[in-house]
């Protein structure tokens, strides 16, 4: 399945995605720059990412515990989730995210 | 817990400093102390166990051999006890800031002063010095250190000022309620109505809010406006509002911290994308006498476990023992037969 996803510079990478992988992980595999410092443990707030409005309310719902986590996340919108958390599965074909600015 | 804590600003000599008293810091001194080799520990944060403690301390590991399931404090814990006979010396708080060669060996220097010489450095920094994350608001560098605070050293700074805090963790929180008695206006900017805060402090600063003595305002901070490093006020930005701004003098983002490399990209040593290449047989650096272990080296087959990382600081004890010690042969011994390593482990 595809994961699409706009670096910070503003171009489109089109990924591959695994079933059962985390969009981070797939990110990451890529070698696209998300630091994700705390490895997928819902720590850190640096696998950061925008959601395509389209694909807004098609993601399972944030839990508690990673819309905690967006505090400690720079430049938070309401369309911001934490990518370690976004489980790639066959309804997510085709998601599209755009990597969130990094603190400074 | 009782650790060997130093004051900053001293002079010491050891055999070994270890910069980073992650897990991979602390072992470490448990492989030089059997090799009777003295060690000192430099770290950012104000307590051991590094990320362990930082971002996971409740969160279960499981791939530690022997234990089935521990946490990053359970397992800073048992290394602390584990340590404990070797007596190794902690400088918490501190960066360490420089590193010079001196004679055969090295001295660091910290950003408090701290002074350490040692015939071996061991980076062992995992991500990197935890910082403080920095929002990325067009401008904002232009205004840190003079309206724009990271932390808060002196309330006093904060006092008869128009501050804005942003953030919803506990730092945000408490220095909400701090700093209001004190402060001329007090805004706390939050992106929700909602806070990973502890909620005692979450219903104090609320009923501050309802009795008029502060603000909470749920936006974003879109810019900064001042001149001259003086902040005069922010625009910040909701859905329904669209951009407004608010007075404020002072500034203070607290949305938790993050890894930089910082000064140890200053020591002169060859750098892979920010990180350290060392070989594989003693997990030295290019640099004779300084080594890498942990998070921060890399080589080929590289894999970011704190379980390599163990591996990692055995191996570099033994080339550190030959350096500090290089009229004495080494013996390798197991703690299981060896009545004089039982002896150092205090249970013999």
């Amino acid at each position: 399945m595809k994961l699409i996803v706009t670096d910070r510079t503003g171009n489109e990478h089109e990924l591959t995605a695994r079933d059962d992988w985390s969009a981070m992980e797939v990110i990451r595999d890529a070698n696209l720059p998300l630091s994700a410092e705390c490895g997928g443990a819902c720590a850190c707030a640096t696998c950061h990412v925008y959601v395509d409005e389209a694909w807004t309310e098609r993601l399972p719902a944030a839990q508690q515990q990673e819309i905690d986590m967006l505090d400690f996340g720079v430049a938070v919108q309401e369309n911001s989730r934490l990518s370690c958390q976004i489980k790639m599965t066959p309804e997510l074909e085709g998601l599209k995210v755009t990597l969130a600015p990094e603190s400074l | 817990m009782t650790a060997n804590v130093a004051q900053p600003g001293g002079q010491h000599k050891t055999d070994v400093v270890i910069i980073g008293a992650g897990p991979i810091g602390l072992f470490a001194v448990f492989e030089l102390g059997l090799l009777d080799l003295k060690a000192h520990l430099i770290d950012i944060l104000d307590r051991p166990g590094g990320q362990c403690t930082e971002l996971y301390p409740e969160k279960p590991i499981y791939d530690i051999p022997g234990l089935v399931e521990v946490t990053g404090q359970g397992l800073t814990d048992k290394l602390m006890d584990q340590i404990k006979p070797f007596g190794a010396t902690f400088h918490f708080s501190q960066m360490a800031e420089s590193l010079e060669k001196v004679g055969d060996g090295w001295r660091i220097t910290t950003d408090a002063g701290t002074q350490i010489e040692a015939r071996v450095v061991v980076i062992a920094a995992g991500g990197g010095s935890f910082t403080p994350k920095k929002p990325p608001i067009p401008g904002i560098e232009g205004y840190e250190n003079t309206s724009v605070f990271y932390a808060v050293r002196k309330m006093e700074r904060f006092r008869d000022k128009v501050v804005v805090i942003a953030g919803g963790g506990d730092s945000a929180l408490d220095w909400t309620l701090n700093l209001q008695p004190i402060a001329k206006k007090l805004v706390l900017v939050h992106h929700r109505d909602g806070f990973r805060a502890a909620p005692d402090s979450v219903n104090k600063m609320r009923a501050l809010v309802a009795e008029g003595k502060m603000e909470f305002q749920v936006a974003n901070i879109k810019a900064l406006n001042g001149a001259n490093g003086q902040l005069s006020s922010l625009t910040l930005n909701t859905k329904e509002k669209g951009d407004y701004q608010v007075p404020a003098e002072m500034l203070l983002p607290f949305f938790g911290l993050t890894m930089k490399l910082g000064p140890v990209a200053n020591f002169g040593i060859n750098l892979h994308e920010n990180l350290i290449p060392v070989e594989t047989e003693k997990f030295e650096t290019t640099t004779p006498g300084l080594f890498a272990i942990g998070d921060i080296n890399t080589y080929p087959g590289k894999l970011k476990l704190i379980l390599s990382g163990f591996h990692e600081g055995a191996l570099m004890a033994q080339q550190a023992f030959r350096y500090c010690k290089p009229d004495e042969k080494l013996r390798f011994q197991y703690t299981t037969s060896s009545s004089s390593l039982q002896k150092k482990l205090g249970v013999a």
